[in-house]
């Protein structure tokens, strides 16, 4: 028996796939059983394949429960796979047997590989057994804290599991989901909103203090999880933030009024909000204001666009969103789409039209939907989508609901300059029934709401009347008796034809529509009326009701209005009325009789009034889309089947005002992990968010010994970021490389050219966080143990050479080498590398020859500092949006500035503060509706790290669209040099546009002098603006240690240093117990100059250091204020203090307008 | 999120089902029929099925509905482009995606089923990485399963899922590294009955095949980027860099991927590269239709083929075609002329006559002729790529572009 069955076992694997799914024969289910006890595998893979044939079929498979789950224990990858999945479709059934699994499982989630815990994870949460809650609840606790973010991602999948299993956990559940929240992979974010959306969407305070950082991670997170952040976060908008458009909504909507008054209130009453929520410190922000007053002088007015007045977090949300538009997946688009239509204020939401029009490319389904929403959002906006009306043209190919939706947009768009009448005509000769009565109703609707038109509609639907198709005819007699009923005036000769028509016309409602009408009318044509009523009498029995009841009605009304002609027949026609089999039509019949034939006529007082009754004037049907007034969000199952979808939250209302913006405001944990950075941070929130983004990434890499792959982003993250960042938590791997070090020195001393060449790659390897590398120094003081570490690393992880040509490249690709190597096939590998290595050899011969690790280092420094010129660092991962960018995008070499740093680095920082003032360029008065105006972003540009990035802000407040706005020809001083940002093709009215404009300065104050160009349709113009620099804006921050600071200030003694005194109001220094110290002050350094506090031990300095764009020259700035000796200061609050700001920089110029420029800001 | 998948064929068969969450029974596929059944052709099933407790999400593809079902509110287009992307993948996995395909490797699709979703939200959609997870089959590989009893669940768990590039598959390695870019262009028109254009527009795409070893960084720069003002990007695309400088630079995934696709709307001038001079008559029960290329800049015109759908009423077509083959069906009456490569000095035409069927009434409308055609080595927009450069990795890989023209839903009104 044995034998045969593993025979049998061996002829189902050949044909496995096909032979077996279909067989019903469940006899077979004892061989099954068989082939799961034996012990050979493949036989278990064979049963197991066979099993979840069935399952996929959907027959039952529940009875070989037992013997499937005793195989949760196999060893074979396979079999155990299919087993989980068997597991989850069948766990509830079989409870009992379910719960001899669970210890596989826990056992499973502390396996070392992420990949086994976190399916463990996934199928133990799967099981639907109300027994195992607690032991499920323990699991996710354990893996919400799980150092994989694929576990921790899992960890979010089973909350929604565990809160459907058993509601009683929310508290608990929420808690975890509160850590999820704050995670800061990408990976994990979008699960946790997910769970949030599923467990609890109400609790919206978890948002946020995640909200910013949300808005950050949100172009990197997976399609899906975009969908979910961008729906959940559209609800938090619309209870956060107050209704952008407050203030101008014109009855319409479409127009906004410009100058008006209402959006100077609507102005002030942000900035309020913002002085409310941005600084405790009144006093403080009048003094900005007053600052920001004095720089504008020769400029007249504010630019006063409401989207500078919007909450910043709330602008945030839309900036960073907008990219999206451009996602492959839809449903990523209609998010954004929808993000846009509901929060973002009304002059904005054309830029996503644009997308959704893409999407009528897609799939039939996709269209559906897109164009359902499209419907519902012309409905109220029609504007928006008048310039695409020719996409919605019809294609005889298209299935008919697709040609339906269309319709109805077309319909909904058109008005008295674009009706597509002749687009209309063609659609009626289609041979699509539905769509050419829809057509037909559009043509009623445009011509009801289009009064231009309304006259040649009813002729066009009058030349219907002859068609030949019946239901064409039927169509057009409704729509033009709903026509004519809307036009007052009714015009006669319509009427008379269309009553000329009863013979022909066999459609009911076309039929009851003549009689309505002839009844209706029955004054201003005397002799018709009568005729018709003399006929439909003879066929009144062979009629439908709906015709039947109209025949009534019209023979009442005639009645009233001729009795002489009409007595008898209209009593003939209600005593047939009476018999009929309709209850509806003997009810009419007998209070019609009653109305106008009562028994005794004295009496009956309703009689009297009949005439009002029966004539009195109907108002006017109003034709409108189906698609008005749908409540629902845009985009949503609700909007799509127009019924409230279970679970569908609405959206809520805007409130009246803001709650406090405040509470998006992180305060970044305290700076444990980085000496180089800053303590002093927290006052500006961006800033705040991105140290702790780098931070998080840091800790991420050192703690995640097991996946070397995420080193990929990290790795080169910290080489761009932070030199020397001696981390905590890197104590476990470290340790784990030396062991494995020792190992592979055996493996790796027979090939010296081998450990010579790699002792190059290893030392210039970027993807090596450099301050790891100087921990290793000391220990490793040969080439020899060098190599062996990097062979450890699977060697591929390199792919620099210190070659100087090279240097571009190494810029661009530090990101993009290692994640592959550390799984791949490590022989490959190895000899992939030892090519390279071949190469090096030449390479070391020539240059540094057995220089020691730091020496290399600084060396590289050097050399790159020589190419920097050329330097185009792009992105270095993915797509990472707005402050990340920034981030990842700040060149990668370490500027030694003065080149000879040994004991320290410096190494370029981020900005502090971003400004967000901005400096008008061309006035929207002298330049006829367009306003430019710019600001500094502080951030690196792209072309060159030694261009000051500007940031141009295009608004066309005119009523032409712009072309081809762009920068003409440019007037620099010797030594400047320009990167023009791309020209805008098209801007529309009322639409505002950024561009990003690169100058270098060449360290000087001389303005940049260009031309700007733009079209509109009456022709060109050009303007010409200069670009005046402030100082504090030619130079980038640096980290750099308190000892280089003093290190480097000896240096620059005497003429170089650069003194100012200044009178500091007491507040800004004053020391509370919630703001760090000297935070005020050091913000107001921040907002005049570009630098970077460099912590300090004294109390009484304040020390930034900086260096300038150009020549990366170092500027030190220190601030003393006087030492703390006593009560006195406390006391008198109003007496300033007298602070001493000492400049140091190279550059004699600089160093003086900064020392100035400083005592101006402090005053 | 979605709950259960149900795979319909057009019989109306529930060939195979899978659940997430909770199982929902198959019964549940009634409500869908019944929808079914009002219609009068499969793609103009509503996407949106509400049931009393459930709402089905449908999709129709190589002739199968791919039915999801979900309780509670979501949106539409999430579940849409979620199983439309499961198709995709099935068709990566086994070049095309049919229900003899489906039946065949029931466990990888079950396999990947499971792997993409999660309690109903999308796990792992990237092809890459499933494929990293779940071997697809080849010849080879399916031999030596037979042999050794296994099955395409890799051994070895991937490391891809946790890096930062989740869309490509670690330690590729190709002998020969090759990177091909086909930028497709497709003419979206209607032409009316005067030859005067409606509207036209095209769909631009660019489609790759990249092989390519390691972790190739590309960049690719256009001569007139402009062109590309509304288009959507593959994830690995860097946006920034996109928006400032308008250069693509990405990691590639490995093997066949869309890049981008662009659109060029209606508003700005679309060349017209095929004309048609037509005489139809049902009276006189006459057809005669010449094609000829326009605006081809040079190129040979080839592939072209009409498709004319005539009215219920016409019996049979007797024509003569100067060049190609023409075949009319008389039950779905269609008309279908296969006329290949346009000839510039004898352009193509078919004449002859058509016949009404006895007791039908006259014809009251034109049909709308939809045209296939093919031009190789243009785009008919004028996009042109200008460079591609590699960075990352030291070897030089072979690069192709190439360009194609087609006719997307390129339709004449007679």
């Amino acid at each position: 028996m044995e034998t045969r069955s593993v025979n049998d076992g061996l002829d189902y694997s050949g044909d496995a796939a096909a032979g077996s799914f279909f067989s019903s024969d469940y006899k077979r289910h004892d061989d099954l059983k068989q082939m799961l006890d034996s012990n050979r595998d493949n036989l278990k893979l064979e049963a197991m394949k066979r099993i979840i044939g069935m399952v996929a079929k959907g027959r039952d498979a529940s009875e070989l429960f037992p013997a499937v789950v005793k195989n949760v224990v196999s060893k074979n990858a396979e079999v155990k796979k299919l087993v989980y999945v068997y597991l989850v479709r069948y766990a509830e059934e079989q409870q009992d047997c379910a719960l001899l699994s669970i210890s596989t499982f826990q056992r499973a989630l502390k396996d070392p590989n992420q990949l086994i815990r976190a399916s463990a994870l996934r199928v133990l949460s799967s099981i639907r057994v109300p027994m195992i809650v607690p032991i499920v609840m323990l699991a996710i606790r354990d893996a919400s804290a799980d150092m994989s973010p694929y576990v921790r991602k899992t960890a979010a999948h089973a909350i929604p599991k565990l809160y459907s299993l058993d509601p009683d956990q929310k508290e608990e559940l929420v808690m975890v989901l509160d850590k999820l929240l704050s995670d800061r992979t990408t990976l994990v974010v979008g699960s946790a909103v997910m769970a949030f959306d599923e467990v609890c969407p109400e609790r919206i305070d978890l948002i946020h203090k995640n909200y910013k950082k949300l808005c950050a991670l949100l172009m990197d997170v997976d399609e899906w999880g975009q969908v979910m952040i961008l729906n959940m976060l559209t609800r938090y908008a619309r209870t956060q933030f107050v209704n952008p458009d407050l203030g101008d909504l014109t009855i319409d909507g479409e127009e906004r009024p410009f100058y008006d008054d209402e959006e100077h209130e609507n102005g002030d009453d942000g900035e309020e909000k913002d002085e409310k929520g941005s600084s405790e410190d009144d006093n403080e922000d009048g003094q900005k204001k007053k600052k920001l007053a004095g720089k504008k002088k020769g400029k007249e007015e504010e630019p006063s666009k409401h989207k500078a007045e919007m909450d910043p977090d709330h602008r945030l949300l839309l900036k960073n969103a907008r990219p999206l538009l451009q996602s492959r997946n839809s449903a990523v688009v209609m998010a954004v789409v929808q993000l846009y239509y509901h929060v973002a204020p009304r002059p904005e939401v054309n830029i996503v039209v644009k997308a959704l029009i893409r999407l009528l490319r897609s799939h039939t389904e996709v269209q559906a939907v897109v164009l359902s929403s499209i419907a519902a959002m012309s409905t109220s906006r029609q504007s928006l989508f008048e310039p695409y009306m020719k996409s919605f043209f019809v294609r005889s190919s298209d299935p008919t609901q697709i040609k339906l939706l269309k319709l109805e947009i077309l319909t909904n768009i058109a008005n008295e300059t674009n009706i597509p009448l002749r687009e209309f005509q063609t659609y009626i000769s289609s041979q699509d029934k539905l769509f050419v009565a829809a057509t037909i109703t559009s043509i009623g609707r445009c011509a009801s709401n289009i009064k231009q038109v309304a006259e040649s509609c009813l002729n066009g639907l009058v030349s219907l009347l002859s068609h030949r198709d019946p239901a064409v005819v039927g169509g057009a007699v409704v729509v033009a008796k709903t026509l004519l009923q809307t036009q007052r005036s009714g015009s006669k000769p319509v009427i008379v034809q269309l009553a000329k028509m009863v013979d022909r016309v066999t459609v009911p409602p076309a039929r009851a529509a003549i009689l309505w009408l002839l009844g209706e009318y029955c004054e201003r044509l005397p002799h018709l009326p009568p005729d018709v009523l003399r006929k439909m009498a003879k066929t009144f029995s062979d009629e439908e009701d709906i015709v039947k009841l109209q025949i009534i009605n019209l023979a009442a009304k005639l009645q009233v209005t001729n009795p002489g002609q009409t007595t008898l027949l209209c009593q003939y026609i209600l005593n047939l009325a009476k018999y009929d089999q309709s209850y509806d039509i003997r009810d009419r019949a007998r209070f019609i009789r009653h109305l106008l034939f009562p028994e005794n006529p004295e009496t009956s007082k309703l009689s009297k009034y009949a005439r009002k009754i029966l004539l009195s004037s109907k108002p006017a049907p109003i034709l409108q889309s189906k698609f008005k007034d749908r409540d629902f969000q845009v985009g949503s199952l609700s909007h799509f089947l127009n019924t409230r979808a279970t679970g569908y939250q609405d959206l809520p209302p805007y409130p009246e005002v803001a709650p406090d913006p405040s509470v998006r405001y992180v305060e970044p944990p305290p700076s444990t992990v980085n000496a180089h950075e800053p303590i002093d941070f927290g006052f500006d929130s961006t800033h705040g968010k991105k140290s702790k983004k780098k931070q998080s990434k840091k800790l991420s890499f050192y703690s995640e010994s097991e996946e070397s792959q995420k080193s990929e982003g990290t790795g080169s993250e910290s080489s761009s970021s932070s030199g020397g960042s001696t981390n905590n938590s890197s104590g476990d791997s470290e340790s784990g490389t030396e062991d494995s070090e020792s190992d592979s020195a055996e493996s790796n001393k027979t090939d010296k050219s081998e450990q010579t060449g790699n002792s190059d790659d290893e030392n210039t390897n970027e993807v090596l966080p450099s301050g790891k590398l100087k921990k290793n120094a000391p220990t490793v003081s040969s080439g020899k143990s060098k190599s062996q570490q990097a062979t450890d690393r699977k060697v591929v992880r390199y792919k620099k050479k210190p070659n100087k040509s090279d240097t571009e490249e190494e810029e661009t690709n530090s990101s993009s080498s290692s994640s592959d190597a550390t799984k791949g096939s490590s022989s490959s590998d190895s000899e992939r590398s030892y090519k390279k290595k071949s190469k090096n050899k030449n390479n070391k011969a020539t240059k540094h020859k057995d220089a020691s690790n730091v020496d290399l280092l600084l060396d590289m420094s050097r050399d790159s500092k020589a190419t920097v010129d050329e330097l185009t660092p792009p992105g270095l991962m993915g797509s990472l949006s707005g402050e990340i960018m920034n981030l990842t995008l700040s060149p990668s070499p370490q500027f030694g500035g003065s080149g000879t740093s040994t004991f320290g680095q410096i190494q370029t920082a981020s900005a502090m503060f971003i400004p967000t003032k901005k400096t008008e360029l061309i006035n929207k008065i002298s330049s006829g509706g367009v306003q430019v105006s710019y600001r500094y972003t502080r951030s690196p540009h792209l072309f060159s790290p030694l261009m000051t990035s500007i940031e141009i802000i295009i608004e066309n407040t005119g009523k032409v669209p712009l072309k081809n706005v762009r920068i003409g020809q440019t007037m620099l001083p010797n030594g400047m040099s320009i990167n023009e940002f791309q020209p805008l093709d098209m801007l529309d009215a009322e639409m505002g546009a950024t561009a990003i404009l690169g100058i270098n300065f060449n360290d000087t104050t001389q303005g940049a002098k260009m031309d700007m160009h733009w079209e509109t349709e009456t022709g060109a113009r050009k303007q010409t603006v200069t670009f005046n620099p402030k100082i504090g804006e030619l130079i980038r921050p640096v980290t750099m240690s308190e000892s280089l600071f003093m290190a480097e200030q000896a240096k620059l003694r005497g003429m170089n240093e650069h003194e100012g005194k200044a009178f500091v109001n007491k507040t800004l220094v004053s020391t509370t117990t919630t703001t760090p110290r000297h935070s005020l002050l050091v913000h107001r350094v921040y907002e005049t100059v570009n630098v970077l506090q460099v912590p300090s031990v004294e109390d009484h300095l304040v020390r930034f250091a900086g260096q300038s764009l150009s020549s990366q020259t170092l500027v030190l700035v220190t601030i003393h204020l006087p030492e703390k000796d006593g009560t006195a200061l406390v006391e008198d609050e109003d007496i300033p203090v007298a602070a001493r700001i000492v400049v140091n920089c190279d550059k004699i110029v600089i160093g003086s307008m900064l020392a100035q420029e400083l005592k101006e800001a402090l005053k | 999120m979605i709950h259960s998948l149900f795979i319909i064929n057009v019989s109306g068969d529930v060939f195979m089902e899978k659940h997430w969450k909770s199982v929902i029974s198959r019964s549940v596929c009634d409500y869908f029929f019944e929808e079914q059944k009002k219609i009068s052709s499969p793609v103009d099933m509503p996407p949106v099925v509400a049931t009393p407790h459930h709402y089905l999400i449908t999709i129709f593809r190589n002739n199968l509905y791919f039915v999801a079902t979900t309780t509670t509110e979501v949106a539409p287009l999430f579940v849409l482009e979620f199983l439309h992307r499961v198709v995709d993948i099935f068709e990566d996995y086994f070049g095309e995606c049919n229900e003899t395909i489906i039946k065949e490797h029931y466990v990888i699709i079950y396999e990947l089923l499971d792997e993409m979703l999660d309690n109903g939200f999308p796990l792992a959609t990237e092809s890459n990485i499933l494929k990293e997870l779940i071997k697809p089959p080849n010849i080879l590989r399916t031999i030596a399963n037979t042999v050794t009893g296994k099955t395409n669940v890799s051994c070895t768990l991937p490391s891809g899922q946790l890096s930062n590039i989740p869309w490509r598959r670690s330690g590729v390695k190709y002998a020969n590294n090759e990177a091909y870019f086909d930028v497709i262009e497709e003419v979206d028109a209607i032409i009316d009955k005067n030859g005067s254009t409606v509207f036209a527009e095209i769909q631009g795409y660019i489609d790759c095949c990249i092989k390519l070893s390691g972790m190739p960084d590309l960049t690719m720069t256009f001569v007139n980027p402009r062109l590309l003002d509304d288009l959507s990007l593959h994830p690995c695309i860097r946006f920034k860099r996109w928006e400032n400088e308008k250069v693509l630079s990405f990691i590639p995934p490995d093997g066949n991927f869309r890049l981008i696709s662009y659109h060029i709307s209606s508003q700005s001038i679309v060349a017209i590269p095929i004309y048609l001079k037509h005489y139809i008559s049902f009276r006189e029960g006459k057809l005669d239709i010449t094609v000829g290329p326009k605006q081809t800049m040079g190129r040979q015109v080839e592939e072209v083929s009409l498709e004319i759908p005539m009215p219920k009423s016409v019996a049979n077509c007797n024509l003569t075609a100067s060049q190609g083959r023409y075949t009319f069906d008389p039950v779905s009456k269609v008309l279908h002329w296969d006329v290949r490569k346009i000839d510039i000095t004898k352009l193509p035409n078919i004449k002859g006559s058509i016949s009404l069927g006895a007791g039908a009434g006259p014809v009251e409308a034109n049909p709308t002729v939809t045209v296939h055609f093919v031009i190789n080595q243009m785009a008919v927009s004028g996009l042109k790529v200008s460079r591609l450069d590699m960075y990352g990795e030291k070897y030089r890989p072979f690069k192709g572009v190439k360009y194609i023209t087609k006719a997307g839903k390129y339709q004449f009104r007679l």
